[in-house]
């Protein structure tokens, strides 16, 4: 029992340990020329930081993003260990992304609270069961080998994934005083391409996230109102953010290798590509989620597809599909204000209006109450 | 460590199990005997037994101790048995429930004594 406890709470104070110990050294001594290949987070956030103030240190930056692995095989080992049993398919989801978030990310407890916006009582509790689990359970500190690390590994991109998401979707001015869980999920999912490295879906999962960050800065307007992709102006995307996404998306592609991740990068991709949204070659991504449904058929994957059929075959055609989904998505607010969109194009709208008050009552998330508000007013 | 492993079902597969033909249930059976048998000669199984699905619960109300048919929570699963088996972690033990030939199984990490 103590083996177990000891080898969970070690790993994790001493990943944070070494790191404090070379933020110390480094503004002395300068960042050594292969600075190694693990860096605790905070420690390697606050640097980062510190570096991108100072363009000086530009270069020296990009050597450590690129440091070989080869010479630290053994600190390797601990980070991957750890991601692996923090995202351990025994412990609850919530669980498995708030440790991920504490253990391997360095993320303060009140910071993991502010970030989901749960109680920091709710969040420490939420934290100190997981742990628990993994010592009383005796859910081992190991990284999965052979036929078992695929659906593993599934589970640690779903985590990174969530985290994205939550980050990615609450930006804007309520989400101000957050930090940033976007940016640490693309880290997190760069940590672990470089430490478990040619696994297709974890570069396809990095090249989705940079897709999305790279076009973030048009999701808000100055007042902090969210726009969506249509009315964006694309003028504010950042093209080398793109490129960035796409060569990690070729990387991806060239491992043959398929998975939804990179089915969905490369649906974002064309998105990023297109200088408008008329202009989006909507045959290539409806061919794309077509592809996606083979890989993982969801009714949510089905509703985007819906937006893509309208603007091929006509928003008749994609009502059918969207109404088809009613049945099994009728709680969820996307269903309903896509169905408004679609509703609207046909001029149904007094059955639009019903549709988007529906999605309202529904609707958690701030940034997207208010754009839904926004078009109730008209 | 110790695990215990359930192996559940509901009413419903239990009823199909008592009432599938005699060849099939006798493979079965001899699935689940070569699981047991396998893992027993590796060293892995402490204990277990097969359960019959004549369940009855006893409770205490209004401070007596009272007999009812049924499991505790009113659900329509069933225990078809259980084994305990040692594995050096949770992970070997669902590589062990994994191989469990029926249903599905529940593994529960057993208490450890601290000393």
């Amino acid at each position: 029992m103590v083996r177990v406890l000891g080898n969970f709470d070690v790993a994790e104070e001493v990943v944070q340990d070494s790191l404090v110990a070379a933020l110390e050294k480094w503004p002395e001594q300068g960042i050594p020329d292969n600075p190694g290949a693990w860096l605790m987070t905070t420690a390697r956030r606050r640097a980062i930081d510190i570096l991108r103030r100072d363009r000086r240190y530009t270069e020296k930056l990009a050597l450590l993003e690129g440091s070989p692995m080869a010479g630290d095989a053994v600190e390797v080992d601990d980070r991957l260990r750890l991601i692996f049993t923090c995202c351990h398919p025994a412990l609850p989801q919530d669980g498995q992304v708030a440790l991920t978030l504490r253990a391997v990310a360095g993320f303060t407890t009140p910071e993991i609270a502010a970030a989901f916006l749960v109680s920091e009582a709710t969040m420490a509790q939420r934290i100190v069961r997981a742990k628990r689990k993994i010592v009383a359970a005796n859910i081992p500190y190991r990284v999965p080998e052979g036929p078992e690390l695929p659906a593993r590994l599934e589970a640690v991109l779903a985590v990174l994934y969530l985290m994205f998401n939550e980050g990615y979707l609450s930006r804007g001015p309520q989400a101000a005083m957050r930090r940033d869980l976007a940016e640490d999920a693309l880290w997190l999912t760069g940590l672990l391409d470089r430490l478990l490295p040619n696994q297709a879906e974890v570069l396809g999962l990095m090249a989705l996230m940079q897709l999305h960050v790279a076009r973030s800065a048009a999701r808000f307007d100055a007042a902090g109102e969210m726009i969506v992709l249509p009315d964006q102006d694309r003028s504010l995307w950042d093209p080398e953010g793109i490129a960035t996404g796409v060569r990690t998306l070729d990387s991806a592609a060239l491992l043959r290798r398929p998975g939804p991740y990179q089915v969905q990068a490369a649906i974002a991709a064309v998105h990023a590509e297109a200088k408008s949204w008329e202009a989006t070659d909507w045959q290539q991504i409806v061919l794309l989620y077509n592809t996606l449904l083979r890989l993982s058929d969801s009714p949510v994957v089905r509703l985007n597809r819906a937006i893509a059929v309208s603007r091929v075959a006509g928003p008749e055609a994609a009502l059918g599909e969207v109404n088809d989904l009613a049945m099994v998505l009728g709680d969820y607010h996307l269903l309903h204000s896509t169905r408004a969109e679609l509703l609207d194009e046909i001029g149904e709208h007094e059955l639009a209006r019903q549709a988007r008050l529906r999605a309202l009552e529904l609707c958690q998330n701030p940034a997207e109450r208010a754009l839904l508000e926004r078009k109730l007013r008209g | 460590m110790k695990y215990v492993l359930l192996f559940v079902g509901t009413q419903e597969d239990q009823d199909r199990w008592d009432a599938q033909p005699k060849e099939q249930y006798q493979a079965a059976m001899a699935a689940a005997g070569r699981w047991f048998g396998d893992y027993t000669k590796a060293g892995k199984i402490v204990g277990g037994e097969q359960l019959q699905g004549k369940v009855t619960t006893v409770r205490q109300q209004n401070g007596e101790r009272v007999i009812t048919d049924g499991p505790f929570i009113e659900t329509k699963e069933v225990i078809g048995g259980f084994a305990i088996v040692e594995a050096r972690d949770l992970d070997e033990a669902h590589e062990m429930a994994k191989t469990w030939p029926g249903g599905p199984v529940e593994v529960w990490p057993v208490v450890v004594e601290e000393h």
